[in-house]
């Protein structure tokens, strides 16, 4: 087509007096946006090719690169924005489903960012971690209902299996396809040194990676990837991926042209397939069908592994946890309509779910109500960001979160959202062997545990300046939150007062 | 323990550093017939030019004697080694004990029937330096190494320098024909006139005469005590034939592991490295100095030439950007090599001869066309770089 | 002794470390002025062929061939550091001759040039492995 109808949305803004033609940028981007004119001994850019990931100007010895958005402009409309036009044009020219990556960036209310955070004053009195025990660790699963004894009166233990963590953060699920073995790498042995979990998302276990398994989640998800009794039983606890916040009500899709080499094998499909998950699991029509999953899986497993149960967080979330708490999963995790992915049509990700926050607190009191809380673990992701979010949530009724984007961002990840692209370049969401490479493990694995250090400190001052001292003291207490600029309905679903009340 | 080196020069200074390595504390003394500080031999054509004064010809530093606690007798001759007695009588008439002996006596210029300066120590520098005048026609017989070393210095000091050799062509050791024409152009174009293939049988017509018409090991010590061949014989210890005597340099032959050839190979890294070999042994050590080979950097008027080994076996040749370059191989090894102009990572290909490398173990095109770590295996890189 | 180690699996080719090198070998304060319209010329080189890159510089040998073949004194060990003394340098390059690495190259002015791990910096390691994105060239004790 003649004509191009889409101004690219970012520039290369390059500092000519600092720019020494090193060519450092050229080398490092993987979409060919730089290049050095010879002729003219000088680099230029095509913006029209720039992600906007932020390789080069992190790169740059002389930081003469920035990226600056386009001040090109349409003529001002309030209801046909300029992407709303350009994603128009780009359907018009391609004919095909837009695709994105990573979560929802639309302005839709971000619930933590209302709600704020109690502390002691006079009574009750604040904690100081650095002096006082402050204990971060959780574990997770099924509690027993009913104390159990034998005919002497000794009790009998009846506890189902248990996952502990060393704090309430675990890395979601994603899956080894999606992003590179070495970012696999980065967070098993951060899991491992920290303490808690990773997850291995819908592709399988790395062989390399069976010895991280104590830290390890499996996941068995709709297209059964790599799943296999020794699959199974290499992890703390499974998980059935019902749904993805991302997009919730669609399968996944890795293209063939990710499927080589060590990924074909430990997905267990041949090279170049294309890894089509289904929308559902086509075993699973009802909560009892999944409940024969679920004890399918702990059959395999001699009933010593939990079993976790992730859901998209939808409209009906409640009623769906509920269903879940009663199908004999150990934990739920409620995955909220930021989550990231490596791949999703731009609709679903932007217009399908909800909150996590608001599906957290419903879910929490629907459970509580149902007398069925102990049932199971909560677990809440889709867009944790921070260490007051966790705080937060754990208050609104979480037992822990995952961390996905977070973690991607600590390896390197600058949001760019082109992961469906495959050509990463910060060597996480990509399986082209230059691209991988740019990702250290020993550096990656680093910045995960220092930033999950961080947060733990955080989270330690947090309770202490609430005067609380476990997580398990926190967890639910929503009396410790209150809303701003909320409205009366928010605040009935969140459980919690306004701020001033 | 009572250490003697004969010789102030490169492998008496190895010595001293790798008796030092072992022993603290042991007696060293060196004699020397050259009454100076230690000084590299290579620059006295540098002298001669100007590019280096007489501070920068020193081979170590003024506290060098002082640092490693030893004893200097300068100007004075070793004139006879009473090997019974363990003993090296002095041209002035003492005698000095030894427990272990170095003999690192070097060279001498090869004598012609004819009247000439030579051009082997500082002191034939500077008489040579003194006779430099803009009038004066210069003959300096010898193509080689030091005769053309000897033409880059005076370059321009004077009114004109012939210079003649028996031999075909310039550097005849060194070069083949192709890399001796490049050299003896780059001379040519300077103004040093070349006659070839001659003897010299008049000097008349010329104010002054350098003879550089090849050297002569200095064995003479050791006849009758030691086992001499083309030079003194020395084992991979530097040991010679007699229990408690060593020697090293110049003055001695060795296995060339290029060609497994017993040759005088009178290179000052040789020279160095049996020097500090000897030391290491004679103090008690166990050194093995096993991998010389002959080879040779050395440039005139910005033309750099590195060599080494052997020139024989089949030959990969390249002439590009002005850079001549040849390697030559046989049975599935480097033998040696020309490299003339750029000769930017050398050493690679000295390993390649020095190491004995089998070239089926490297990528050998690659590394014809560029000398590179490239060309390795990627564990003999983790070896080389990695350092595991 | 640290020494600059390579580990080539994690090599970029992205010649930072050339550039950090080439910026510490100058007396400039900032790395633009100092470098810009200027053709580097590095102590530590990238090579690269068919994706593969690994920097190499002096890898201060315990033999070091190089101090042993010198001619004039010009290259020393000083605390298990090479250095060379560029004054006496002579420009003859038997050092290039005998460096099994091809670690020592030439400079600007003719006399040897190498990698002497920054030791004349007050950085606590040499600019080329601060500067490397990607640990592929570390500053450490091994053995």
């Amino acid at each position: 087509m003649a004509v191009n109808y889409i101004y690219p949305d970012y520039e290369v803004a390059r500092n000519y007096d600092k720019c020494i033609n090193c060519r450092v940028c050229e080398k490092q981007c993987a979409n060919g946006v730089h290049e050095y004119l010879a002729d003219a001994d000088k680099m230029v850019a095509d913006d029209a090719k720039c992600v906007n990931c932020h390789r080069c100007v992190a790169l740059c010895l002389t930081r003469a690169l920035k990226i600056i958005k386009s001040d090109n402009t349409y003529r001002e409309n309030a209801n046909w924005s300029g992407k709303t036009i350009n994603e128009l044009y780009r359907q018009a020219s391609t004919g095909g489903v837009l695709l994105s990556s990573m979560g929802n960036p639309e302005p839709y209310p971000v619930y933590f960012d209302k709600i704020l955070i109690n502390a002691s004053q006079v009574t009750n009195p604040s904690i100081d971690p650095l002096r006082e025990p402050m204990e971060t660790r959780v574990i997770l699963g099924a509690k027993p209902q009913v104390i159990e004894r034998d005919k002497s009166g000794h009790i009998i233990n009846n506890l189902p299996p248990q996952l502990k963590l060393s704090m309430p953060i675990m890395f979601s699920a994603m899956s080894y396809g999606s992003i590179s073995y070495n970012a696999h790498e980065s967070l098993a042995r951060a899991a491992e040194e920290l303490d808690v979990l990773y997850n291995t998302g819908e592709g399988g276990l790395h062989e390399d990676f069976y010895r991280y398994g104590k830290n390890t989640i499996v996941q068995v998800a709709s297209g059964r990837f790599g799943v296999h009794p020794g699959y199974l039983k290499a992890g703390a606890a499974i998980e059935i991926k019902m749904g993805q916040g991302a997009k919730p009500g669609i399968g996944g899709h890795l293209p063939g042209s990710k499927i080589v080499g060590d990924i074909s094998r430990t997905r267990m499909i041949p090279e170049g397939s294309d890894a089509i998950s289904p929308a559902p699991h086509h075993d699973i029509y009802s909560i009892e069908d999944l409940r024969q999953l679920v004890y399918s899986l702990k059959t395999a497993t001699d009933f010593k592994k939990p079993v976790s149960v992730k859901i998209a967080a939808v409209h009906n979330v409640a009623a769906i946890a509920s269903g879940i708490a009663r199908s004999g999963a150990d934990i739920v995790v409620l995955d909220g309509f930021r989550g990231g992915t490596g791949a999703a049509p731009t609709r679903m990700r932007d217009h399908v779910g909800i909150p996590i926050e608001l599906a957290l607190a419903s879910v929490d009191k629907r459970l509580r109500d149902e007398g069925i809380r102990d049932r199971v673990s909560v677990v809440a992701a889709g867009s944790i960001r921070s260490s007051a979010d966790i705080v937060k949530a754990i208050a609104l009724g979480a037992d822990a979160v995952y961390i996905g984007t977070g973690a991607l961002l600590a390896l390197g990840c600058h949001l760019c959202r082109n992961c469906h692209t495959g050509k990463c370049n910060w060597g996480i969401a990509t399986q082209v062997p230059e691209l991988t490479k740019r990702l250290n493990p020993d550096i990656g694995y680093k910045r995960l545990v220092n930033l999950l250090n961080a947060w733990k400190h955080e989270i330690k001052e947090m309770m202490g300046g609430m005067g609380i001292n476990s997580i398990e003291t926190l967890k639910g207490n929503r009396l410790m939150l209150r809303g701003v600029g909320l409205n009366a309905k928010e605040l009935e679903v969140l459980g919690i007062k306004h701020a001033g009340e | 323990m009572k250490y003697v080196i004969i010789g102030n020069s490169t492998a008496g200074i190895g010595c001293v550093e790798g008796i030092r390595q072992i022993d603290k504390s042991g007696n060293i003394a060196i004699i020397s017939d050259e009454p100076h500080h230690t000084y590299s031999r290579p620059l006295i054509s540098y002298l001669v030019k100007g590019k280096v004064d007489a501070e920068q010809m020193k081979y170590r530093a003024d506290s060098f004697y002082k640092d490693n606690d030893v004893t200097l007798l300068s100007g004075v001759r070793a004139v006879k080694i009473n090997a019974g007695e363990k003993a090296v009588e002095l041209s002035d008439g003492n005698s000095i004990a030894y427990d272990k002996l170095l003999v690192a006596t070097g060279s001498r210029a090869f004598e012609l029937p004819i009247a000439g300066n030579s051009f082997m120590t500082l002191d034939d520098a500077r008489k040579l330096q003194s006779q430099l005048a803009p009038e004066k026609k210069v003959l300096i017989i010898g193509a080689g190494l030091i005769g053309l070393k000897c033409a880059e210095g005076i370059l321009g000091r004077v009114a004109s320098i012939t210079v003649a050799d028996l031999a075909p062509r310039v550097l005849a050791s060194i070069l083949d024909d192709g890399g001796a024409a490049l050299v003896q152009k780059h001379f040519e174009e300077r103004g040093v006139k070349f006659i070839l293939s001659k003897s010299v049988s008049s000097t008349d017509g010329f104010d002054i005469v350098v003879i550089a018409a090849g050297v002569r090991p200095n064995t003479e010590l050791l006849s009758g005590i030691a086992q001499i061949g083309k030079g003194i014989a020395i084992n991979e210890k530097c040991e010679t034939s007699n229990p408690d005597i060593y020697a090293a340099g110049d003055c001695t032959e060795s296995i060339d592991v290029s060609s497994g050839q017993q040759k005088i190979m009178a290179l000052l890294p040789n020279a160095y490295m049996q020097g500090e070999c000897a030391g290491v042994n004679m103090a008690g050590g166990n050194k093995i100095f096993d991998k010389a080979i002959p080879m040779n950097a050395i440039g005139f008027m910005g033309l750099h030439i590195i060599t080494a080994g052997n020139y024989t076996g089949e030959v990969y040749e390249s002439n590009k950007n002005g850079t001549y370059k040849k390697l030559f191989y046989s049975d599935n090894k480097l033998n040696g090599y020309i490299f003339i102009g750029d000769i930017e990572k050398a050493g690679i290909y000295t390993s390649l001869i020095r190491d004995r490398t089998p070239l089926d173990s490297i990528d050998w095109a690659l590394i014809c066309e560029k000398p590179g770590l490239m060309a390795f295996t990627k564990e003999d890189r983790m070896l080389k770089l990695g350092g595991r | 002794m640290k020494r600059v180690y390579v580990n080539e699996k994690w090599c970029l080719g992205c010649r930072l470390c050339e550039y950090y090198c080439a910026f510490a070998g100058t007396s400039g304060k900032d790395i633009a002025r100092s470098l810009k319209g200027v053709k580097i010329n590095p102590r530590i080189k990238i090579e690269e062929k068919d994706g593969i890159s690994f920097a190499v510089s002096c890898r201060h040998c315990k033999e070091p061939l190089c101090v042993k073949g010198c001619i004039t004194g010009a290259l020393s060990v000083a605390d298990g550091v090479i250095v060379v003394n560029q004054d006496k340098c002579v420009s003859c390059y038997t050092c290039v001759l005998c460096c099994p690495f091809g670690a020592i190259s030439t400079s600007e002015s003719g006399a040897v040039q190498k990698c002497e791990l920054c030791i004349k910096s007050a950085a606590d390691k040499p600019a080329c492995v601060a500067g490397c994105p990607n640990n592929a060239i570390v500053f450490e004790e091994r053995r």
